[in-house]
């Protein structure tokens, strides 16, 4: 394993495949991301996007194939020279690295908004009260809910309950993020305002993203660059530029065709 | 001529003691068995859901009065020879825990499946979800049917009268044997009394709710 920790990438799939019972949904992936790399991911519904997002969170484990984080592998464990199922001790090692934030937020509905951000701090990273809710409190200026921290989730706008989601994931600052779909279950007039908030995350950071979306404009704006997938397959990838002004292939083309 | 309340009320102060001490009891041990075993219905090991599961389906299916008269009279012949309150203790709280298994399991289940992933997101371990973020999404729907069971555990105390143990219920039958015109009166007594009791369970879990929700709207 040596050789792939020199590697620059912090995510690597290598024909990951996902099946649930007989129906496949991932065929065999190849996919790499490098620190710091914000890649759109981009495909017709089912095609499997959320799925191959869920794997990188630990969420949903491969049939097939490896993903390896930072030059590790992430759902296998070396143990007696040979590699065998992750266990939770390690998953939660390589947890450390991962972020995600989920299309319905899922706000912890018994904290305030303080809480939300402060608890994984505190309880995790085991910081100082003290200093995880400093932190907190700064993670949350950063997405401009500093008057926000005493109120309960139920009292916010989704727009707001999706900054708090993206303070929460921020804080503890993961090396790769899954954005799935993060303004989908948003009112129209409340898109824009979490999309600032995570250009503005892209560019200042070195956090490398995975951003799956259905805003084309947004993908265009923020990715350096974008992958499109149907059927569970990779079938084109490139620079924005490349992909929505130039497509060749049949599926992307008609796939665009449709945000025209 | 009147009814000779004041012969009644010491007797019946003396059998709702007795009451009030084994539904404590038999409370608590129903609670512990109910969050114990309910938690190991959610468990990820299979033996230990599966043991919890028997426990459930077991103590559910069987009628209190003949657990109880098990406990009492026939553990005895295989050398376990049980004091009539922890008799009746055991019996009730194996009874009611079963049922109360049940409520914990499905209050936990309850919990969208969106707050665990969110846990896992955070590197939560196991046992923190369930600690911080699962229980205290749950208890709060445990509350209104654990008020019930309570309610109906006192009431189930009643056939602790078959052990021969003096609680409320036996302490009207033995008024009633001494005072016979006054039947309806003992039992409106005896009645009133128990419908007290349940009244005193409605209003502590009704305060706990509210305290378990505050500040959330
Ligand atoms: N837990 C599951 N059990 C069975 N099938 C599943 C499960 N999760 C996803 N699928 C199936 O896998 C396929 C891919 O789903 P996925 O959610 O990854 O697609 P997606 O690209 O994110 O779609 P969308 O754009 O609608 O969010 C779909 O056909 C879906 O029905
Ligand atoms: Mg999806």
């Amino acid at each position: 394993m040596n050789a792939l920790s020199q590697t620059s990438t912090i995510v690597k799939y290598s024909q990951v495949k996902k099946s649930y019972g007989d129906l496949e949904v991932i065929k065999g992936i190849d996919l790499s991301i490098a620190p710091g790399e914000k890649v759109a991911l981009i495909g017709p519904s089912g095609s499997g996007k959320t799925t191959l997002g869920r794997m990188l969170m630990t969420l949903e484990e491969p049939t097939g194939g490896t993903i390896q984080v930072d030059g590790q592998l992430l759902w296998h464990e070396e143990k007696n020279g040979r590699f065998v199922r992750a266990g939770e001790k390690h998953l939660h090692r390589m947890r450390e690295r991962i972020g995600m934030v989920f299309q319905h937020f899922n706000l912890f509905p018994h904290m305030n908004v303080l809480d939300n951000v402060a608890s994984a701090p505190r309880k995790v990273l085991k910081l100082h009260k003290r200093e995880a809710k400093e932190r907190a409190e700064a993670m949350l200026a950063k997405v401009g809910l500093a008057d926000k921290i005493d109120v309960y989730p139920s009292q916010l706008s989704g727009g707001q309950k999706q900054r708090v989601a993206i303070a929460r994931a921020l804080v503890m600052n993961p090396k790769v993020m899954v954005f799935d779909e993060v303004t989908s279950a948003l009112d129209p007039e409340l898109v824009g305002e979490v999309l600032e908030v995570i250009k503005d995350i892209a560019r200042q950071g070195d956090m490398a993203m995975m951003l799956i979306t259905h805003e084309m404009d947004f993908a265009r704006d923020v990715a350096d660059r974008v992958v499109f997938g149907a059927d569970g397959r990779i079938v084109e990838e490139g620079p924005p530029k490349e992909i929505f002004e130039n497509p060749k292939s049949d599926r992307l083309q008609s796939f665009l065709g449709r945000f025209r | 001529m009147n009814a000779p309340w004041m012969e009644f009320v010491p007797l019946l102060w003396e059998g709702l003691k007795v009451t009030a001490e084994v539904a404590f009891l038999a409370a608590i041990a129903a609670l512990a068995l109910s969050g114990a075993s309910g938690l190991c219905r959610v468990s990820k090991y299979r033996t230990v859901q599966w043991a919890a599961k028997t426990y459930t389906e077991l103590f559910r299916g069987i009628p209190l009065l003949v657990l109880l008269i098990w406990v009492y009279f026939a553990l005895p012949f295989a050398g376990l020879e049980l004091p009539k309150l922890a008799a009746a203790v055991l019996a009730i709280g194996l009874n009611y825990g079963a049922f109360g298994s049940e409520i914990v399991r499905s209050s936990i289940e309850a919990v969208p499946a969106g707050q665990r992933e969110a846990g896992i997101a955070l590197n939560f371990t196991p046992a923190q979800r369930m600690l911080y973020l699962i229980l205290p999404q749950a208890l709060p729907r445990m509350l209104p049917p654990f008020g019930n069971l309570l309610i109906e555990l006192v009431k189930a105390t009643s056939l602790i009268y078959f052990i021969t143990l003096s609680d409320l219920t036996y302490q009207a039958m033995i008024l009633r044997n001494n005072f016979l015109p006054w039947t309806p009166h003992i039992f409106g007594l005896l009645l009133i009394l128990y419908f007290l009791l349940s009244v005193v369970i409605t209003v502590v879990v009704k305060w706990l709710e509210r305290r378990l929700t505050e500040g959330r709207v």
